[in-house]
């Protein structure tokens, strides 16, 4: 077949909602985005990790510490789940772990600011696990079967997450003056840079034309960040607390709510390598890594000697 | 020109085209996971994860798939031992069912008296 006929059969079946799988034809350029977003997913699960882990060890209760330490264990087991669906396109783990730790890959902006008080343990649960469920639901419909399926095993364990943030915010909103002032900061600080989760705006978004046309993406960054506001919006009530944005204000006209213009200079300058945390992160990872290569190859060496006959002396001392 | 499964490895291998083999040959092999959920139904195919014996990939399934009372039998199988059909075969393989209606109950018109048959 001519490329044109197999490029215009790919386009029919993703516009009857046939899922691709992975010995199926594709255009590459189909290809090479998903491996891109799935992968930079999976980093993000991954480098997700750093700024929770950071307050394991001084949860202020044990109920709490071991809610958190579930929480880090389910984005390792998400980070693993999008790496497996990534490799089915093609590139292996120690490629993207590679491109990782060289910086060629992204992970999500978020995890370049820095947890500074055990609010914000409650606060990352709520806001920013809250903007990837709205992402990762409508992925759950992306026309890649794989990564559709590592997004419906994510999504099931995701919602844990949030609700247990907001959980946690509630007792505090709930709490002495000090408490109620740790959640409204909290809530102030990771606010701004969770609307930055949903990527540029439409208009200055470079992949979102032919990620909607291949059904890779089904709502657009602007459609997915007003659907969070006006979530996020209404359960703030409940905690008695603010969203730092004076221009928040219910829309009757268009039954949304209205909202200030996010910092572009800083979300661009985050994306840059330029935020809070961005050396910090790879660094971890990247020394993490280095330091279990011992470990890896001792687990590999230990399985290649278990495989080998046994040697004649192995025998006597076996008998 | 070599017929597609030739060129394009098994799907769960993740090996296409265009990609070097040796940089995954490096890491840990890839093992397939497939979980029974409970007692009477069929083992099913979860994911897929990277172990360097059928041990640690059933350790390691364990962690990752079964955190929430997911499973109550676990198999492992390496990835390279799984043989899948291709694609652009799917015409040749499944044509011959499609006429064969009468393999099916609803073919047959049967009188009211014994519809519950």
């Amino acid at each position: 077949m001519i490329i044109q006929d197999l490029e215009s059969n790919f386009q029919s079946k993703i516009d009857q909602e046939i899922k691709i799988e992975p010995k199926d034809w594709m255009p590459e350029a189909y290809r090479k985005t998903n491996i891109r977003q799935i992968s930079q997913h999976a980093h993000s699960e991954i480098v997700g990790m750093l700024p929770e882990g950071n307050w394991i060890t001084r949860a202020p209760s044990l109920k709490r510490k071991a809610i958190l330490l579930a929480k880090v264990q389910d984005e390792a087991g998400h980070g693993l789940y999008l790496y497996a669906a990534a490799e089915t396109l093609g590139m292996s783990r120690d490629e993207m772990i590679n491109d990782l730790h060289t910086g060629k890959a992204k992970y999500s902006s978020i995890f370049n600011y820095p947890t500074l008080t055990w609010a914000d343990m409650g606060a990352i649960g709520w806001l920013v696990d809250g903007a990837a469920i709205l992402n990762q639901v409508m992925l759950c419909r992306t026309s890649y079967g794989p990564y559709a399926r590592a997004n419906v095993k994510i999504c099931k364990e995701e919602s844990f997450h949030q609700r247990q943030g907001f959980d946690s915010l509630l007792v505090l909103s709930r709490g002495t003056v000090e408490q109620k002032a740790m959640c409204q900061d909290a809530i102030n600080r990771w606010w701004w840079p969770s609307l930055m989760m949903f990527g540029p705006r439409d208009s200055e978004s470079t992949n979102n034309d032919q990620s909607m046309k291949w059904k890779i993406k089904r709502k657009t960054n602007d459609e997915l960040r007003q659907q969070f506001v006006d979530m996020i919006a209404e359960q703030i009530k409940v905690l008695g607390m603010q969203l730092p944005d004076d221009k928040l204000k219910w829309n009757e006209e268009k039954k949304q709510y209205d909202f200030g213009e996010i910092n572009w200079d800083e979300f661009w300058n985050v994306v840059k390598g330029n935020g809070p945390c961005n050396n910090q992160r790879l660094d971890a990872r990247k020394k993490a890594h280095e330091e279990g290569n011992w470990v890896r190859d001792a687990a590999m060496a230990y399985a290649k000697k278990r495989k080998m006959p046994p040697s004649p002396e192995g025998e006597l001392r076996a008998a | 020109m070599k017929s597609a499964s030739q060129v394009l490895p098994l799907e769960i291998t993740g090996q296409s085209e265009g990609y070097e083999r040796s940089s995954r040959e490096a890491g840990w092999p890839l093992w397939e996971v497939l979980i029974r959920s409970k007692q009477g139904l069929d083992h099913k195919h979860v994911g897929s994860l990277h172990a360097t014996d059928a041990q640690m990939a059933i350790e390691n399934a364990r962690d990752v798939y079964t955190r929430r009372m997911e499973g109550v039998s676990i198999w492992v199988v390496e990835s390279k031992y799984i043989t899948a059909s291709n694609p652009d075969e799917a015409g040749e393989l499944y044509e011959p069912a499609i006429d064969k209606v009468y393999r099916h109950p609803t073919f047959y018109q049967l009188p009211d008296e014994v519809n519950h048959m």
